[in-house]
């Protein structure tokens, strides 16, 4: 079933046993929208990438902050927005690293925003003042990625 | 509810450790607690059965990164075996088949080690 514009938010605290809990809320949001299995494990694998690298890099690990996801939707786009008050981190100014010279390196870092960039059809990065960091994942729905649920 | 586990078996010189769940930020520590402790019991050749894993995040692949240089070093290797279409599309992403031995049984790859030996 495609919906008209629509808009789903969930805030949970900076941990990561509240990953899980992110899935699940995206997971079911893209099927709603109407994207196949396939398509829906992309974004909330990008979501989940998204989400570490806040609770990693943007808050070092302190527990006890916030992350907002918001889901927006409209008849052919699905946006979701991973908002936080941390640090700011720009990987979106930083080239994509090399994969093989990565691995070649045995490098562990980095992964999760290649894996962003790969999943999604566009990353996108704001700030605001107020030390407010956003990403923004975007993935069109296509006849391609997308079933029709009864 | 058990989101998350890693057990780890023993058997003709080598180690198999058995992953089901979800492999996140989260669970990665207990995967990496299982690599270390076969590392400090020096023991080298290491099978990875993934058929009851349901989802890994780079932050469970990063902990294969970890590890794969001192197997190595050591005339080991981790090799995975099992994976779903899904679970192996992550690792293909990324390029892990190149770095990593990737068998659809483990049998398959403990036999691989036997080979060498």
């Amino acid at each position: 079933m495609k919906s008209m514009a629509k808009k789903l938010r969930k805030t949970i605290q900076s941990r990561t046993d509240h990953l899980l809990e992110v899935r699940e809320f995206v997971l079911e949001a893209a099927r709603k929208c109407g994207f196949s299995d396939d398509e829906a494990s992309k974004i909330v694998l990008a979501v989940d990438e998204a989400c570490t690298n806040v609770i990693k890099h943007a808050y070092q690990n302190a527990p006890d902050k916030e992350i907002q996801i918001e889901i927006q939707t409209d008849e052919n786009t699905f946006q979701v927005s991973v908002i936080d008050e941390g640090k700011a981190f720009n990987p979106g100014a930083a080239k994509l690293p090399d994969l093989k010279q990565h691995l070649a390196q045995y490098r562990r870092g980095g992964l999760g925003v290649y894996l962003m960039r790969t999943l999604m059809d566009k990353v996108e990065y704001g700030y605001a003042s107020g030390r407010r960091n956003e990403v923004r994942l975007i993935k069109y729905l296509t006849p391609s990625n997308s079933i029709v649920r009864g | 509810m058990s989101e998350f586990k890693v057990q780890h078996r023993d058997g003709e010189g080598v180690s198999v450790i058995d992953l089901r769940g979800y492999l996140d930020a989260h669970t990665a520590p207990d995967l990496e607690n299982a690599f270390q402790k076969l590392l400090n019991e020096k023991k080298f050749n290491i099978v990875v059965n993934c058929k009851d894993l349901s989802y890994i995040s780079s932050a469970g692949l990063g902990v294969f990164m970890a590890f794969i240089e001192d197997v190595r070093k050591n005339q080991g290797d981790i090799k995975l075996t099992n994976m779903s279409p899904k679970v192996y599309n992550v690792f293909d992403l990324l390029g892990f088949p190149i770095l990593y031995e990737i068998y659809k049984d483990e049998l398959e790859a403990v036999k691989k080690f036997g080979e060498r030996r």
